[in-house]
């Protein structure tokens, strides 16, 4: 027993260091752009370039318009297969499971292929055209995540019993959705939301074979060309996903609750 | 009469139900046939065309060029590794925070933490390991200040094979251990006991019960951490800035620029990688339905 008990805590101590190394490492590399002292140079730099301003702007705005858009489709497809469609429940899950199976690179090639200038539907033709086909993208990136999310809530709650009710009071289905259903899944979407948050913000492959100015191929840029600012930036990126992380675990720990209060 | 015509006027409800349900569902379907299905059907279909459009084999013929055939060896051979020890290393980490006896804060940590650490790859991830590893690295810097041991002279490249492997294992371990923790917990503790009663040394409770009901956990998540390593772009891109020729940095170039002087073969190259993330998923899918028959 005492055997298995050191070698626990050998693995732990080597998976604490092996994890936290980098972190220390990057946030000290970070500090060092002024020679003879720390400082927090590199961040002002970074956030009060324009650049920066408007790449992450950027990726903030794609990131709520594909969470929105992820919403308005997983939300009422979730509800019709567990309320009318419950055949479908493999296909439809098989679909949202694909991005997972398929890589981000061969989805954006099959874009470029599909939809290039000389296509029935030339979206990457315009500004536009490739801002939208860029948030569908991140909705079909973020699909295994938001409809797991969004599909666990729904099986917590009693879809049937609380359709047939808002009926017998009248409402049609769009109120039904949204009055009803939407606010008792609340937290179950918050937390597709932060995790949707957190693969778009950074992602890099769409945005930079779009040729779209987002926040992943501004990082890229910048660590081709200077040394201390890229550890600034891989900082504030690792603080993002920890906040989203964060958040994810509040609106679980909501919805839990909500749960344990309804029993 | 009164009866036919109101299962009448129920029928037509129901048509109407099915009706509402299935338009409900309807932008679900176009979505992903527009944006998932067709694009990545598209392509495929190009692997096997011509300049013409006529069908050939002559393109996935071509991907046996020696520079496609090594770029795929060192693909396979990253993402092999990194899934292997970030399989045994997750698995020896979520095991002894769940079974290790270590104080029980460990394993709430460990679970956060993973969550964060497996979203953060990419190319902030390749930032940190330059800031570590890299030639004026932090820890580059210490280990040869402190032991006098230039890793660099001694052989090591972040840029290289094991540098690569190293830095993929940061997100590969902690998704190794959000896979396999569930199954881990599902080991009953009286299973434990009754090896015990029976007189089994700890060596052989692993060997007889606890190693034959997880190897189809371990096995399945090792392919789906390899599957997560054979598609991943972003890391090595921005960590060797194209320089290592795996799969899919080739492809990112060929996309830029038809580095290939050939844009049927890149439709090739994309075949020969949904081919292997696919086989490797779909083992994971019948590895994991073996698994599920002692784990509920």
């Amino acid at each position: 027993m005492k055997n298995s008990n050191l070698g626990a805590w050998l693995a732990v101590i080597l998976g604490a260091l092996y994890f936290l190394m980098p972190l220390v490492a990057t946030f000290e590399f970070s500090l060092r752009l002024k020679r003879d002292e720390y400082s927090f140079e590199a961040y002002r730099i970074v956030l009060s370039d324009p650049v920066f301003q408007s790449a992450f702007t950027y990726s903030l705005v794609l990131a709520i318009v594909t969470i929105v858009i992820g919403i308005l489709i997983v939300v009422p497809t979730a509800y019709w297969v567990q309320l009318r469609l419950p055949k479908l429940r493999p296909v439809v899950e098989f679909i949202t499971l694909l991005p997972l199976v398929i890589p981000a690179i061969i989805i954006v090639f099959g874009y470029i292929r599909m939809y290039n200038t000389s296509s029935f539907l030339p979206l990457t033709q315009t500004v536009l055209g490739t801002d939208i086909l860029l948030s569908f993208g991140y909705v079909a990136l973020s699909l295994p995540y938001m409809y797991r999310a969004v599909e666990t809530g729904m099986r917590s709650i009693d879809v049937g019993t609380l359709t047939e009710a808002a009926e017998s009071l009248g409402a049609k289905w769009p109120t039904i959705l949204l009055s009803v259903i939407l606010p008792n899944i609340r937290s179950a979407i918050l937390s597709g939301a932060f995790l949707t948050f957190a693969t778009v913000i950074g992602e890099f492959t769409f945005a930079s074979l779009l040729n779209r100015p987002t926040f992943g191929p501004y990082l890229q840029l910048i660590g081709a060309k200077r040394a201390y600012e890229p550890a600034a930036l891989a900082i504030i990126a690792f603080v993002i996903t920890w906040a989203c992380m964060g958040l994810l675990q509040v609106a679980g720990g909501a919805a839990r609750h909500a749960n344990g209060a309804k029993k | 009469m009164v009866t036919t015509r109101k299962s009448h006027f129920a029928k037509g409800r129901l048509v109407d139900r099915n009706l509402a349900a299935w338009l409900g569902v309807a932008p679900f379907f176009i979505f992903a046939a527009m944006f998932l299905i067709l694009p990545t059907c598209l392509l495929l279909a190009g692997a096997f065309q011509d300049d013409h459009g006529q069908l050939t084999l002559q393109n996935i013929a071509n991907l046996a060029r020696p520079d496609i055939i090594k770029s795929f060896a060192l693909s396979l051979k990253i993402s092999a590794t990194s899934a292997l020890v970030g399989a045994l290393f997750g698995f020896v980490l979520a095991y002894a925070a769940v079974n290790g006896g270590v104080p029980s804060w460990i394993r709430p940590t460990l679970m956060t933490f993973s969550g964060v650490a497996s979203n953060f790859a990419g190319v902030p991830l390749a930032f940190a390991f330059i800031a570590t590893l890299g030639r004026t690295g932090l820890v580059t810097a210490a280990l040869n200040k402190i032991f006098d041991f230039n890793i660099y002279n001694a052989g090591f490249n972040l840029l290289d094979f094991w540098g690569l492997t190293l830095t993929y294992l940061y997100f590969q371990i902690p998704l190794m251990v959000l896979i396999l923790t569930p199954a881990i917990d599902g080991l009953k503790k009286e299973w434990r006991e009754a090896s015990l009663t029976l007189g089994s040394s700890a060596i052989q409770h692993w060997r007889y019960v606890i190693l034959p009901i997880l190897w189809p956990s371990i096995a399945g998540s090792f392919l789906l951490l390899f599957a997560n390593a054979f598609g991943a772009v972003a890391t090595a891109y921005a960590l060797t800035n194209s320089s290592l020729n795996i799969v899919p940095i080739l492809l990112f170039s060929q996309i830029r620029g038809d580095v290939l002087h050939d844009p049927n073969l890149g439709y090739a190259l994309a075949f020969g990688m949904v081919a292997i993330t696919g086989i490797s998923n779909l083992l994971y899918i019948v590895l994991r339905s073996r698994s599920e028959r002692w784990i509920k």
